[in-house]
């Protein structure tokens, strides 16, 4: 019974978090479409229809899939034929296996069990995670390299380099956060945000990390090869970068895995420094604002209310992607490079220095 | 000013909240974020014509497609006089010369046909036609087909316009 129990509930979980992320995918290319149309004063993505019913191109994605179904699986004649089918692999595992570790919401009692709502509460969370998504870098180099053509070739070096970079910044732009929960398990983390920061601010991330938190939204940026760090797919210089060889489903795995990389992001981006499931002053039993005013609710509200909640941040910040895409112009390489290395590491190091500084103070202070 | 020489303004220094970069991401987030708001609230206002429902409305001397006049009686108004077929720079149109069967007309195009593959639209037809039997004010551009042979239009088509 009981290991059927758990096998139940890991399929189920598993089953839920894809489809989430999945489904999330297929909306955002379409929010991606409409978002730009509006920002750019057009309409759209507006035509496909089902029944007479066009709902603002919501049918959009899925007439792309049908597409990239349905056309021919071309390989060119020179390419490295294992590597070129390998890379779109490497390039979606990854992408997809960095949900794991994210919590969706506080553990339930279920069936006499405590069932966390995460596919896999790692002690080493947030070293999976950076572990996972460094392999992403695989899927872009390979495509880049056996498509023996030489804007994807160029495409696949800019985004290793890059890539590379911005993991350094990224990965000590997250130390502070590590040093302020004392843990690198991502259930802890968001469980620590639920405390009030002097008794009014709730101890969010970004209130406890501000510099950590813009220097982790940039290097998710780059990482996430997404505007103004697009250039590996720089289409005015480089056709399409790493996947301008590409065709029907094989493109289509890099376009997800580019957009599960968007949604993953935000997920992580919100666990880490918004909170994660975290509602607002909600306590296990109901609300405790600031001043000794309490509301009761319920517990399944309170429940509905954290899953709505991080559900929302996701959301927010997919959307962040997608506007910040449209606002903001391509830099130049160098100053990528320039960036990465002389601005966003020195101030990460910094951060981590001042976090201690501070830690230590409050420990002596004995806060 | 002897020879010309123009003296165009450097661009100012950036200032320290400008060399932050950040800011003005910020800015152009609000800007980004206008533009989308006013869209999805005044979906009207998008300029876009959606095309082949809602059609633009030419200027009334647009050169469009052409199209034959016809008399009283249905017969083509055109006398098969090669005037037009002669101005033609593009050497777009055929006609063949049928005697007509009304003893007042001398004679009528059997056919007369417009390759618009090769048409320029450059109005030298309706200027040459001496009996008015052309025009190209139907408002409209040519509109794409499958086959180039649709795209080489008979008499009745241009007849029926």
């Amino acid at each position: 019974m009981t290991p059927l129990f758990d096998i139940t509930v890991s399929v189920a979980r598993i089953a839920v978090f894809f489809a989430f992320v999945f489904g999330l995918v297929v909306i955002m290319t379409w929010v991606e479409r409409k978002g730009a149309a509006y920002i750019q004063d057009r309409r759209g993505p507006n035509r496909a229809r089902i029944l007479g019913l066009t709902l603002g191109g919501i049918f959009h994605p899925l007439a792309d899939a049908l597409k990239f179904l349905f056309k021919e699986d071309f390989i060119p004649d020179n390419a490295h034929r294992l590597f070129y089918q390998l890379a779109p692999m490497f390039a979606l595992a990854p992408a997809i296996m960095t949900m794991a570790v994210v919590p969706f919401g506080p553990p339930v009692a279920f069936g006499g069990k405590q069932i966390a709502l995460q596919i896999a509460d790692l002690n080493v969370g947030i070293l999976y995670l950076f572990a996972v998504s460094g392999m992403t870098v695989y899927g872009v180099v390979l495509a880049g390299w056996s498509s023996n053509s030489k804007y994807p070739l160029l495409g696949g070096l800019r985004s290793s380099a890059q890539m590379i970079s911005y993991e350094v910044s990224m990965g000590l732009s997250i130390v502070g956060i590590l040093m302020v929960f004392r843990s690198v398990q991502l259930s802890e983390i968001a469980r620590g945000q639920g405390e009030l920061l002097f008794g009014i601010l709730p101890k969010w991330g970004v209130f406890v990390q501000p510099l950590g938190f813009l220097l982790f939204l940039t290097a998710l940026y780059a990482e996430a090869n997404r505007t103004p760090f697009d250039l590996p797919e720089g289409e005015s210089e480089l056709v399409a970068g790493y996947h301008t060889e590409y065709a029907s489903f094989k493109f289509s795995m890099f376009m997800m895995a580019e957009y599960i990389h968007l949604v993953v992001g935000s997920a992580v981006l919100a666990t880490l420094f918004f909170g994660g499931w975290q509602f607002p002053y909600l306590g296990n039993t109901g609300f405790a604002f600031p001043g000794g005013i309490s509301v009761a609710v319920p517990a399944w509200a309170v429940f509905l209310l954290r899953i709505g909640s991080f559900v929302a941040k996701t959301l927010f910040f997919c959307w962040l992607f997608v506007w910040v895409r449209w606002t903001v112009p391509r830099f130049r390489y160098d100053q990528v490079m320039r960036l990465g290395w002389k601005v966003m590491l020195p101030l990460a190091l910094l951060n981590i220095f001042v976090t201690g500084l501070v830690l230590l103070l409050i420990d002596r202070g004995g806060m | 000013m002897t020879i010309g020489v123009k003296k165009v303004a450097r661009p100012p220094e950036m200032s320290f909240g400008e060399s932050l970069y950040l800011l003005e991401i910020l800015k152009g987030l609000a800007v980004t974020m206008g533009h989308f708001l006013h869209n999805v609230a005044h979906n009207k206002d998008i300029p876009t014509i959606e095309y082949p429902e809602v059609r633009r409305v030419m200027p009334s001397r647009f050169r469009g497609c052409h199209r034959l006049m016809k008399r009283q009686n249905g017969a083509p108004r055109c006398v098969a006089c090669y005037m037009c077929a002669t101005a033609c720079p593009a050497v777009c149109i055929t006609i063949v010369a049928g005697e007509s069967p009304d003893p007042k007309v001398e004679k009528y195009p059997v056919r007369f046909d417009i390759d618009m593959l090769r048409c320029v639209f450059c109005g030298q037809c309706v200027e040459a036609c001496p009996v008015d039997a052309i025009r190209m004010d139907t408002g409209w551009f040519t509109p794409p087909e499958d086959t180039r042979e649709k795209l080489i239009y008979t008499i009745d088509r241009l007849l029926e316009k």
